[in-house]
């Protein structure tokens, strides 16, 4: 009986060969804009952790008091706008390939779940802000986390809680579903466009 | 002749094998170069737009510009009045905004986990830290001492005094004569209290020199008119489409515009519902999840077939496969279940 060491190495081997994992070729119908989008979103991430990586090594009031805060404050906003402008532009491409097919429902429902646990994701660094925009939200929106009982262990309220929410808790979530997503793209490859055959002729069977 | 559609079994195993051409295709220079493209438009925003950051409100510039509206506020809390003292789990016990689906009270099942108790915790406990004023602290204790029939009296009196009060910012506010009782005494020392700045640091939750928890803060301000005023103002109230908007005129959370767009229902009643959160809440639950299983989904997922944006997506090669198809001759028909992924 061969190790644990071995058995996950032959795993990912197996499932993901070097060549599969980082490609240099891509099959020929991959010529879309539309397939940007999607590194488009993994860049925004990364542009999001770095700025937020800055933010959060000088503190949550830094950004109030000093300019280059303030600058830095301003990438991770704006970074934000547009992790979620390229997300929602590659989840709607997507939908319209239905790029499920073929065995890759696993590939859409990892790419879903990433948009909905980005949202907390914002909405915590929202509370994070320290000032009146945090005040209103966290007043606001207390009463719907309220309503189902979550309010109860997540408070809207605690400044010190939703600071770890977003800077911690969150960001790992994302991140790793962000990186699952990734490895089932490599594992089961883009999906072949759909037959043009389908386009005429009776309705589609379900 | 017309061809007849594919199953979805069919489609989909025509999706699993792709047989055709490869080209060309860097995945590490494409993620490089989309980071460098992504940094430089949100370094231009920046350098054009900058980021939004409106000042917090205090209790002591609230009691300071709004002096009226704060003394009403405090005295809502002490006669047990206000959006907090009646609001419920997970505060209190009380049922004020406490919401459930039909049989499903989640928010009372799970109990109070922060406990509020608004006279006590927003005005009592205050008046009760300030030192050598025995007079304000007979006050607070005849208070305490009366029956709840005097104690809404001195309060009702007094908060009909206050439609009549006049004041100035950074003053105390003055009322007719009238029996209040003790309640006098306890809103101008609260008030003063507030506007000295000594009230926003009492009012944090924890007794510890660090303080990390604004619960009892936010609280009372939510009670008074300050952050909705604010609000207002910024364009930031629920039936302004405000969850999805943010101070100024920058973009805010506009990924929630679904989220928000059921908060403008009036069909049903629904946006006036005492359980509104709770519904769009569970709808937005629902639709999430439908969303994740879109897949699985009788006709959603055969959606994109009948609405062909595939064509446009992959007009290129269709026409590339269509021209080598002219110029090829015919393939022999796969057999089933094993279809190329190529039409």
């Amino acid at each position: 009986m061969s190790s644990w060491t071995v058995r996950v190495r032959e795993f990912g081997l197996r499932n993901l060969p070097p060549e599969r994992l980082l490609p240099d070729s891509q099959p020929a119908y991959m010529t879309s804009a539309i397939y940007l989008f999607g590194a488009l979103t993994i860049s925004a991430l990364v542009v999001i952790i770095g700025s937020g990586t800055i933010l959060a090594l000088k503190g949550p009031a830094w950004w109030h008091v000093a300019s280059i805060g303030h600058f830095f404050n301003s990438i991770h906003l704006w970074s934000v706008e547009l992790f979620f402008f390229f997300m929602v532009i590659h989840l709607w491409g997507k939908f319209w390939m239905a790029a499920w097919r073929g065995g890759r429902a696993r590939v859409w429902m990892t790419g879903a779940v990433c948009f909905l646990v980005a949202v907390p994701c914002a909405f915590t660094g929202y509370l994070s802000q320290q000032n009146f925009d945090s005040q209103w939200i966290a007043t606001q929106g207390k009463d719907g986390i309220n309503s189902l009982g979550v309010g109860a262990f997540f408070n809207a309220l605690n400044f010190g809680q939703m600071y770890s929410y977003h800077i911690l808790l969150l960001p790992i979530a994302v991140v790793a579903i962000v990186a699952l997503h990734i490895l089932l793209v490599r594992r089961h490859g883009i999906v072949p466009p759909i037959p043009l055959a389908d386009s005429a002729g009776a309705p589609a069977a379900e | 002749m017309r061809a007849a559609k594919l199953s979805n079994a069919e489609l989909n195993d025509a999706a699993r094998h792709y047989d055709g051409p490869y080209r060309p295709y860097d995945i590490v220079k494409e993620v490089c170069v989309c980071t460098g493209i992504v940094a430089l438009i949100a370094l231009v925003l920046t350098i054009l737009f900058s980021s939004p950051d409106l000042p917090p409100s205090t209790i002591a510039s609230w009691s300071r510009t709004m002096p009226t509206d704060f003394v009403t506020t405090a005295l809502s809390e002490l006669d047990g009045t206000s959006e907090t003292a009646t609001y419920g789990e997970p505060y209190n016990h009380q049922s004020g905004s406490v919401q459930k689906l039909w049989f499903i009270d989640l928010q009372k099942w799970l109990g109070v986990s922060h406990p509020v108790n608004a006279a006590y915790d927003f005005v009592i406990e205050p008046l009760r830290m300030i030192p050598d004023d025995p007079s304000l602290q007979s006050a607070v204790s005849a208070y305490k001492d009366a029956p709840a029939k005097t104690q809404n009296a001195w309060s009702t009196a007094y908060s009909n005094a206050l439609a009549k009060a006049s004041t100035k910012a950074d003053g105390p506010v003055a009322v007719p004569h009238g029996n209040y009782g003790p309640v006098a005494p306890m809103m101008s020392s609260l008030l003063a209290l507030a506007q000295s700045g000594g009230l926003d640091g009492d009012l944090l939750t924890s007794k510890q020199f660090f303080q990390t928890d604004y619960t009892k803060p936010l609280l009372f301000l939510e009670d008074g008119n300050v952050l909705s005023d604010r609000a207002t103002y910024q364009n930031l109230q629920g039936s302004q489409w405000g969850m999805m908007n943010e101070t100024g005129s920058y973009p805010g959370q506009v990924w929630l515009w679904l989220y928000t767009f059921w908060y403008q229902v009036q069909t049903g009643g629904l946006a006036s519902s005492p359980n509104v959160d709770a519904i769009v809440l569970a709808i937005m639950l629902v639709l999430s999840l439908a969303f994740i299983l879109i897949p699985f989904l009788p006709g959603i997922r055969s959606i994109p077939r009948y609405i062909p944006v595939y064509k446009l997506i992959w007009r290129d090669w269709y026409a590339s496969t269509q021209a080598k198809r002219d110029t090829d001759p015919p393939a022999p028909r796969p057999p089933p279940g094993r279809a190329p992924a190529t039409p």
